[in-house]
């Protein structure tokens, strides 16, 4: 069912070399291909509209749940995805989308994530998307999430997109309550004519709860990226954004940040920064013995790591 | 006195490693100056030259011309008699030349482990332990770590000189190594280039203004206004920086006595 396009696919954007253990879904081109649950981990496809709900029993310690979508074929997929950690519990979830687009009409993909992570459950959301194949179709990717954080929960967020998407807008909105705690880190490079938005919205609702967004990117050729990055204190509260993006050729960069205290005890950090890849750098790692080339790349694979 | 002195040394020299022939270093930055003028500098196998002068006298510019950061307008370098004049950065580094900053840069996202692999093009988690140790860190604290703002001056530099300690090199520049070193420290590096010449069949230039470095030289090169102004003995300069403390001191009585005296003004 799944040929060497599929499973290559699967290795990008899940880095699954074979069947992984525990729970999973794997998605192919709008369809359930494959699916695992445990005793700990449900897997219950929605009736009223596409997608699955994961349920997590609470205090289930040390599972993971994949839930991969491939594409292969052009064509538009949209998917509905509900998570539900249940207390205390501690888990891994790697969705990721990868689309092999070798026609002149689009491929596109859809998620709609939303989490419920309860009393002091704890979860790493990673979600990877790729792109490749040679034909003219853009490979377009738009997910949505929403991430509900009970008191005492704690989230880490892994969002990385390297390589073949052509246009992608992410949307992203984060709720904290009391002890709440989250960490984000976006990784994203787009080239050629390639487009990207980021909007992440986390609003710090809970007394202590706490947040910190790393997002680090990439423009080159004549790409263009735009984060909105915006932290909302309602509540005594820490919160920091860093956003960095190295930008090369022609691209073009926008980074809007927006930080807003709703109390006087809220503490919320922006940081951005936007430029090329310093000569110094460069030139350090050339005296090492590399190429200006083989400079470039490690710079890049260090900042994007 | 220059060419007397180097002509006689030259003389009995059979193992000239680096070679600066007559050259000159034009840069355009905005205006055009010339920076380095007519430079001449036989080093040899398995010394220590350290290289001193007032700021902006040009020692840092002679550094970097000898790892092609800078080109000569005029002029030609010779790395055991091989002519690397159009040499690359690159090409010069993989021949054996290398160059420790003297404000080292700092990459966000790499960490001390891989820089260390880039610069010895291994990575061997020991040697690297002992890199670090060789300048006075800790590895277990610092390996791991991105070389990021989060770095003090003086991490940056140690790190800079493991680096070079790193690698199998026929030249080690080190531009001011002590510079952002504590005093506690300082006694280690000192340390590490004396067994740096003992270990290894190096040429080491190091550009200082400090006695402890001074004192490991085989010969000074006094380095101003982009010329080479002496090359010296490291008894010759030693005597010399005596000589103007012992002045300092004098003056500092006589202000402290509330007396100048034409003895002390001479």
């Amino acid at each position: 069912m799944l040929n060497a396009i599929d499973k290559r696919l699967l290795q990008e954007v899940a880095d699954l070399h074979t069947i992984p253990q525990g729970a999973y879904n794997i998605r192919k081109n709008g369809q359930g291909v494959s699916r695992q649950t445990t005793a700990n981990i449900d897997i219950v496809t929605k009736k009223d509209k596409p997608g699955i709900d994961v349920i997590v029993k609470p205090g289930t310690k040390g599972e993971s749940v994949h839930i991969p979508v491939i594409l292969s074929d052009s064509m538009s997929d949209l998917v509905y995805n509900t998570f539900e950690i249940g207390a205390e519990a501690d888990v891994l979830v790697v969705a990721g989308c990868g689309i092999h687009n070798t026609s002149s009409n689009k491929a596109q993909h859809d998620g709609v994530h939303e989490f419920f992570v309860r009393k002091g459950a704890k979860m790493k959301y990673v979600e990877k998307h790729y792109g490749e194949g040679n034909g003219t179709g853009a490979r377009v990717l738009n997910p949505k999430t929403v991430i509900e954080v009970e008191e005492g929960g704690s989230v880490e967020l892994e969002m990385v997109q390297i390589k073949g998407v052509d246009q992608t807008k992410r949307d992203t909105l984060i709720r904290l309550h009391k002890n709440a705690r989250l960490i984000v880190t976006e990784r994203l490079l787009t080239d050629q004519e390639q487009n990207a938005e980021s909007n992440i919205t986390v609003e710090l609702l809970g007394e202590d709860s706490t947040a910190q967004i790393i997002s680090r990117s990439v423009a080159q050729d004549n790409s263009k990226q735009v984060f909105h990055l915006i932290l909302r204190g309602y509540a005594k509260c820490r919160g920091h954004i860093q956003c960095d993006s190295i930008i090369m050729q022609n691209a073009k960069v926008s980074s809007i940040p927006e930080i807003t205290a709703y109390h006087s005890d809220a503490e919320l950090i922006h940081e951005a920064a936007i430029g090329k890849i310093a000569s110094e750098q460069l030139v350090k790692l050339m005296t090492l013995g590399l190429t200006e080339e083989e400079a470039e790349a490690a710079i890049l694979q260090g900042f994007l790591k | 006195m220059f060419y007397n002195r180097w002509g006689t040394l030259r003389a009995g020299v059979k193992n000239v490693m680096l070679e600066l022939r007559d050259i000159t270093v034009t840069v355009t930055e905005g205006t055009e100056a010339t920076i380095l003028k007519d430079i001449n500098l036989e080093l040899e196998k398995n010394k220590i030259y350290v290289m001193t002068g007032p700021n902006g006298g040009g020692k840092s510019s002679i550094a970097k011309t000898i790892m092609g950061i800078y080109q000569p307008s005029k002029g030609k370098l010779f790395l055991d008699g091989v002519d690397i004049t159009d040499k690359s950065i690159t090409e010069r580094a993989r021949m054996g030349i290398g160059y420790a900053f003297q404000t080292p840069p700092r990459f966000k996202g790499l960490k001390v482990r891989e820089l260390l692999t880039l610069a010895a093009g291994r990575e061997d988690i020991n040697e690297q332990c002992d890199l670090l140790f060789d300048v006075g860190l800790c590895a277990q604290d610092y390996l791991d770590r991105e070389i990021n703002a989060s770095f003090s001056g003086g991490e940056l530099k140690r790190i800079e000189i493991a680096t070079l300690l790193a690698r199998n090199l026929k030249v080690a520049v080190f531009d001011e190594p002590e510079a952002g070193i504590d005093l506690w420290s300082f006694q280690k590096l000192t340390e590490t280039f004396a067994q740096l010449h003992e270990k290894y069949d190096l040429t080491l230039v190091i550009i200082s203004h400090q006695e402890r470095i001074l004192r490991l030289a085989d010969q000074v090169i006094v380095v101003s206004e982009g010329r080479i102004s002496d090359i010296t003995s490291r008894d010759n300069i030693l005597a010399e920086i005596e000589r103007i403390d012992s002045d300092c001191l004098c003056r500092r009585d006589c202000i402290k006595g509330e007396i100048l005296s034409a003895e002390c003004d001479r």
